[in-house]
């Protein structure tokens, strides 16, 4: 499924030492366009939340959708742990003609889960992004902040290991982000998951990340990482994160002003 | 200490849920089915109390308009002599059967033309051209080819229905949002699989509609056949009650003919294909609750 590239010198199981994510000089073009990403190199090690920051046009959902398998790169290399990733939209993408709980279970059934066992799975997934209650609900009878936990719980159902995040909270209004921000951090934590986030909101990355690394656009570039050092739990409003999304934002914004000049 | 924390986000979480989630209330089956019986009986009473006045008025003679009670009377009569049921229950099975090999044929038809571009390309244009083509026009030709019986009233019905229900299928595989596809794909669904569990689901709405027309149109298509394709060995269809009635001069007879054709396509659609659609719709959310 993910393009493992079997001329390398050994297999990208999770072994210690190997990162869950590496990216070596990976390069996208579609057709004859412009390169969208070039040269990109990335390891995301095993329990790592990384935040993939940048404006428009820096490719980010393009990496995304590299790194999970939908598209293969023009150069480079993809490697995930295990072989595959579990990927999250902007939009929850929930099926609508099932219910939230047959959302769940059809991730497990489409890995071979019998039955029984998906229907145990799939209600303690719910349970754990707080849903118990809500399994037999219809899509559109759930809020916004409710789809996405149920689009994680889905997410988690294909027990990948490494979860790609395609700015998941854009849509929702800022209470329930906020509130889905410290629930990411909770589950993550609890399933020792390995997270790459993809965001245009600084503060948001500050807020999640152990490191943010920040996108040149046009191509998609690594411009800069940040570590971000402080502890877990923190909030959006703190001033650790206040102060270094000040340092992250100016950078961004030399990286547009490079597009605004004479050409 | 993180569990106090944890208790109070599951809290602040439960609250949120509560203020945005929003179950939806329905009114009681007799209330719902009292609000909307009304306006079509109304209509109906208007439109009889019309004809009515159009007959007292005189600016037909009665032979060419009827009253609405002089219909009455022939339907009655036509009821107790068994001819209408008979006409209904064989127009209603050649309807039915022909609708039902239209479904066979139209469906992997429409999964053909949706899905493999080469053959939309060639017959894609054909098909919605048929659409537009009254089946009448087909009658000729199945006549010459068929002679005069159930063959060439069915090869009508087909020529009329296989194309909507083909068509609905197309159309319903263009409307599939390429985020489901791409969820799908996600999930780990490829090829069957992937028609399985989101194409075919995601598509179903739009090929009800499109057999929904279908069944419209067999039902016409079968009238405009009957009407022409008659001989004595032939059964008696609502369609042949008609060219009875003109060749008789008998104005209410046909008046009770229509009432029949009409009576038995909105039954059809108000007892399977409305309820269908109104539960495929409301479990998608798709249904605005009154």
């Amino acid at each position: 499924m993910t393009m493992l590239d079997t001329s390398s010198e050994g297999t990208a199981h999770a072994t210690p030492g190997i990162p869950a994510v590496r990216l070596s000089g990976v390069t996208k073009r579609f057709g004859d366009g412009p390169t969208v990403i070039d040269d990109v190199s990335l390891d995301v090690a095993e329990g790592e939340f990384v935040c993939l920051l940048g404006a428009s046009g820096c490719g980010k959902s393009t990496l995304l959708n590299l790194v999970a398998g939908l598209d293969a790169p023009t150069a480079g290399k993809v490697e995930v742990a295990g072989g595959s990733a579990a990927l999250m939209f902007q939009e929850a993408a929930l099926l609508p003609w099932l219910t939230a709980a047959q959302n769940v279970e059809l991730a497990l059934r489409l890995r071979g889960v019998g039955r029984r066992e998906r229907r145990v799975r799939s209600s303690e997934l719910l349970d754990l992004v707080r849903l118990r209650d809500a399994g037999g609900k219809r899509v559109h009878e759930l809020s916004g902040g409710m789809r996405q936990r149920v689009a994680m719980a889905r997410a988690l159902a294909q027990e990948s290991g490494v979860l790609l995040m395609d700015e998941p909270f854009a849509a929702l209004d800022a209470i329930t982000r906020d509130v889905l921000h410290e629930e990411l951090v909770r589950i993550r934590e609890s399933q020792s998951l390995t997270v790459l986030f993809v965001t245009h909101n600084v503060r948001e990355a500050v807020r999640l990340g152990d490191r943010v690394v920040l996108l040149s656009s046009r191509p998609g570039r690594i411009a800069k990482e940040y570590p971000v050092s402080f502890e877990q739990p923190r909030r959006i409003e703190s001033p650790e994160v206040a102060a270094l999304s000040v340092t992250i934002t100016d950078d961004l914004r030399a990286e547009i002003r490079r597009h605004g000049g004479q050409s | 200490m993180t569990t106090v924390h944890s208790d109070e986000l599951a809290s602040l979480e439960a609250g949120l849920d509560a203020l945005e989630a929003h179950d939806e209330a329905r009114a009681p089956r007799w209330r719902r089915a009292l609000t909307t019986a009304w306006p079509p009986a109304l209509a109906v009473g208007l439109a009889l109390l019309f004809w009515e006045l159009l007959y007292r008025s005189g600016v037909q003679p009665t032979y060419a308009l009827p009253s609405p009670a002089d219909v009455g009377i022939v339907l009655v009569d036509q009821l107790r002599s068994g001819t209408l049921a008979e006409a209904v229950s064989t127009s209603v099975t050649r309807g039915g059967l022909g609708f039902l090999v239209a479904v066979a044929i139209g469906t992997p038809l429409g999964l053909l033309v949706g899905r493999v571009r080469p053959v939309r390309r060639g017959i894609g244009p054909l098909l919605s051209g048929l659409q537009s083509l009254p089946s009448i026009a087909w009658v000729p030709a199945a006549i010459i080819f068929f002679g005069l019986g159930e063959a060439a009233i069915y090869a009508v019905v087909l020529l009329g229905a296989v194309p909507s229900i083909a068509n609905g299928m197309v159309s319903g595989i263009d409307q599939v949002p390429p985020l489901f596809l791409r969820v799908g794909r996600v999930l780990g669904a490829r090829g069957l699989a992937s028609a399985r569990f989101v194409l075919l689901p995601a598509v179903l709405p739009a090929y009800v509609a499109g057999l929904r027309q279908g069944w419209a149109f067999s039902w016409r298509s079968l009238m405009a056949a009957e009407l022409i394709v008659s001989s004595p060995e032939l059964g008696v269809g609502l369609g042949t009650l008609l060219d009875q009635g003109r060749l008789l001069n008998d104005m209410s007879l046909v008046f009770a003919g229509i009432l029949g054709i009409l009576v038995v396509g909105i039954a059809v659609e108000l007892c399977l294909f409305a309820p269908v659609e109104r539960r495929l719709l409301r479990r998608r959310g798709l249904l605005g609750s009154a």
